[in-house]
């Protein structure tokens, strides 16, 4: 399979759905079904991922967004559907489908996380060194001068200064912080990154660095990226295509430049529009 | 190497009221290796729409973009798939707007340099080269380093050929390229793209600069009247 | 004996329950089975777990000895040494040789014992990853899914911090290379003699509702790293001064008025006995 990461027909529903709501051609009232109430914040996506490539989700709250990317890093437990990640079997067997433990090796090593707030990404009371540490931990690593090497090389590149890498997170900046956890994600090499809102609530020159340490990243690792946010600066910045989602489906997909000058559904029309 | 028929694009705004704005009527033309086409006419008429349809910028409505890939086949960019797109972007058809849209926080020489390395070139090859392109269209020395954001209109119209032109695309879509520049800047691109048609590009153009057109295109394409013609 | 009891205090149901937890605990080296822990006339944190295990596997032809920190004779070992022998008539004893069934709260006796014995520890808490993960729920999870990156995690921020591992007790090991387990506050020193022993340990937690265990020739190895091994404390050439033993565990006495310290052996009842035959007995393995 030549895609990083494929993704077929995937729901996350609260409810049990009916008959009426489970027919996906039948609109629903946004992301809730007018009969029976059930929310489906992520209604029957299907996407591809590439490697090398940066894939921009765009969105408003409740597009189902940042549920799409949590139920890709098995936070939230998909209703439905199926995801295929190239160095997963291949991309021959479904990971939504396998068991916890195998779903426990794949956070590990085929799929990096950072989320908006990094007291989910980190443990707040361990120093930094240690919270990237942990990852290597957890794909094998028995060697504590190794993994220390490797935790400051990681972070010395996200610019935390190695005088400060004995701290824990909690005594750091929220930029610094989300450079952090950028270090912990990466830190196995995995082919496919996601980040959630990642500079969404930092201060404009933070975030600026924070999305050139993204590029840089990318560029030195050639890992696929999703990034989700409801900033469409930051989706151009990045992103050399772009989905946007409303109420949990897929309104419009395309290369970055064509959804931001000649955008085709009316809600990108809108959201492109809304640029101050 | 290119062939556009019929191409035609009207824009559907559902911001508002419904309005449907149109914008390209029915182009055709075709573009031979190691040559010239500009595109002239009144402002306001498409032509930069024009280059943005066979970019992928904007979707067209309907006809078709012929396009002769470097591995032999004939895609029709009105229909590629984004991937193909993004390939032919990465390595075969390249585009200099009229404005910069340069990613922040990187100095000139970098932002240069990154298609050569992103096509394996090594860096201090790639920066080399990138040094020789700012030096023949003026850019000095002392700018290389700067981020291009603090740059003159000029100047920054002069990076953005240079990064157009640097991994020498098989096609290459202008739009005014002359525009702020002065008149010895203005002979050093037109240098340029000569040298690029020369070595077997395409090139579809939009000028305003009548006087430079005429040095550098080989036909025009009038917009509104659809006439085909050879510059003397 | 005092009749008015069950034999052993708890009744029969009760003990064919925790009895059930601890086959599956046998069968699960190192994995903590929920159990429902009874009331007794003990307060939580003073023994109930282990208590209620030694209750449930006690018979009539059992030898006992309880010891705390070693000590066969400290408060709370009578107490509930008293309280067993009331409950069963169950012959006492301080000779760990002689003894069947040992109850004890943070060591293990120096001299090995045999698969004709059984010993229960006293477990605080038994979850290892408590310091990572505060959920219990969290942590079963863990559990299941053999993620104990976070159990390396805190001996790494120790070797961060200090240069070394400072863990003095409590250190957590891996059962029969699946489950890590937490091993009730035994020093350091102790924790080698759970690996490939000849007798069955079991391990009662009463306010944390968990029973676990390690059957005999079960691998137990301590968490290290390739270039931070476990090691064991240094007993250098201290001896014990009441009976002349070297090479065992010691307490360490300080006379604040002569600014002298004293060792003595924390195994009160192997002391005794050492004393009594008059000479120094290298009791057994201490090193890796």
């Amino acid at each position: 399979m030549n895609q990083a990461l494929t993704v077929n027909d995937l729901t996350v529903r609260y409810g049990n759905g009916c008959s009426y709501c489970r027919d996906i051609s039948n609109p629903l009232d946004k992301n809730r079904c007018p009969h029976c109430k059930s929310v489906w914040a992520v209604r029957n996506i299907s996407f591809e991922l590439y490697p090398s490539e940066i894939l921009g989700i765009v969105g408003e709250s409740g597009s189902g967004k940042t549920t799409l990317l949590r139920s890709l890093y098995f936070d939230i437990p998909a209703t439905s559907g199926a995801a295929y990640l190239s160095g997963y079997s291949d991309g021959l067997v479904d990971i939504m489908g396998v068991s916890s433990q195998q779903k426990r090796i794949i956070r590990n090593s085929l799929l990096g996380m950072v989320y908006q707030n990094p007291t989910q990404g980190l443990l707040m009371d361990y120093s930094s060194s240690g919270n990237v540490a942990q990852k290597l931990i957890a794909a094998g690593s028995r060697n504590v001068g190794s993994m220390q090497d490797r935790a400051n090389e990681l972070l010395e590149h996200m610019q935390i200064p190695l005088g400060r890498v004995k701290e824990p997170p909690k005594q750091f900046s929220g930029g610094m912080q989300q450079r952090v956890q950028i270090s912990k994600a990466i830190a196995n090499n995995p082919p496919v990154l996601l980040l959630d809102e990642v500079t969404t609530g930092l201060d404009l020159s933070v975030q600026a660095k924070v999305l050139d340490l993204i590029r840089s990243v990318q560029k030195k690792l050639n890992i696929a990226i999703i990034i989700v946010s409801h900033d469409l600066a930051v989706i151009r910045m990045l992103s050399d295509r772009t989905i946007v989602m409303l109420d949990g489906g897929i309104v419009e997909h395309g290369l970055t430049d064509q959804i931001m000058e000649d955008p085709q559904h009316w809600f990108t029309q809108t959201l492109v529009h809304s640029l101050i | 190497m290119l062939r556009v028929e019929n191409l035609s694009k009207t824009f559907h705004m559902h911001v508002g009221e419904e309005k449907s704005i149109p914008c390209l009527d029915s182009v055709s033309l075709s573009i031979e290796p190691g040559s010239m086409l500009a595109v002239i006419g009144p402002s306001g008429a498409g032509k930069s729409s024009l280059l943005k349809c066979i970019y992928g910028t904007y979707l067209p409505s309907s006809g078709h973009i012929y396009y002769n890939a470097k591995n032999g086949d004939v895609y029709d960019l009105a229909n590629a798939s984004l991937q193909d797109m993004r390939a032919f972007r990465a390595s075969e058809i390249g585009y200099v707007s009229q404005f910069f849209h340069a990613i922040p926080r990187i100095a000139a020489l970098d932002i240069l340099s990154e298609p050569l390395i992103n096509r394996g070139a090594s860096a201090s090859a790639a920066r080399a080269r990138a040094g020789d392109l700012m030096g023949m269209v003026g850019l000095p020395e002392s700018l290389w380093g700067m981020y291009p954001s603090t740059f003159s209109g000029g100047e920054k119209q002069r990076l953005n050929i240079i990064y157009g032109i640097i991994t020498k695309p098989r096609l290459l879509l202008l739009d005014e390229p002359t525009a702020s520049l002065d008149p010895v800047s203005k002979a050093s691109v037109l240098e340029l793209i000569k040298e690029l048609k020369s070595e077997g590009s395409a090139i579809l153009g939009v000028f305003h600069d009548y006087a430079s057109m005429q040095l550098v295109a080989d036909y025009s394409y009038h917009i509104v009247t659809k006439k085909l013609e050879a510059v003397a | 004996m005092d009749e008015s009891y069950n034999f052993a205090f708890l009744d029969e149901g009760s003990k064919r329950e925790i009895r059930r937890a601890i086959i599956k605990a046998i069968s699960l080296p190192g994995y903590q089975v929920p159990f429902g822990s009874r009331e007794l006339p003990i307060g939580r944190g003073w023994g109930t777990g282990g208590l209620q295990v030694t209750l449930s596997i006690i018979g009539p032809e059992d030898t006992l000895k309880v010891i705390d920190q070693g000590s066969d004779d400290s408060v709370n070992a009578i107490s509930i040494k008293k309280f067993i022998s009331l409950t069963t008539g169950v012959g006492i004893t301080e000779d760990s040789e002689e003894a069947t069934l040992i109850q004890s709260r943070h060591r293990i006796p120096e001299i090995p014992l045999t698969d004709s014995q059984v010993l229960v520890l006293q477990v605080p808490t038994p979850e290892p990853l408590r310091g990572v993960e505060r959920s219990l729920g969290a942590a079963r999870q863990l559990h299941a899914d053999k993620e104990y990156s976070s159990a390396w995690l805190m001996l790494y921020e120790q070797i961060m911090r200090y240069g070394r591992i400072t863990l003095g007790a409590d250190y957590p090991v891996l059962v029969d290379g699946r489950y890590v387990m937490a091993p009730s506050p035994i020093p350091r020193y102790d924790t080698l003699k759970l690996h490939n022993a000849e007798c069955l340990y079991l391990f009662g937690a009463g306010r944390e509702k968990m029973i676990y265990a390690v059957p005999p020739y079960t691998s137990v190895e301590p968490l290290d790293f390739e270039d931070y091994e476990f090691d064991i404390e240094d007993m250098g050439d201290r001896t014990c001064r009441l009976c002349g033993a070297t090479g065992v565990y010691f307490d360490e006495m300080f006379d604040p008025q002569t600014g002298e310290r004293h060792y003595q052996c924390s195994d009160t009842g192997f002391c005794s006995k050492n004393a009594q035959r008059g000479h120094t007995h290298e009791p057994g393995i201490n090193s890796k």
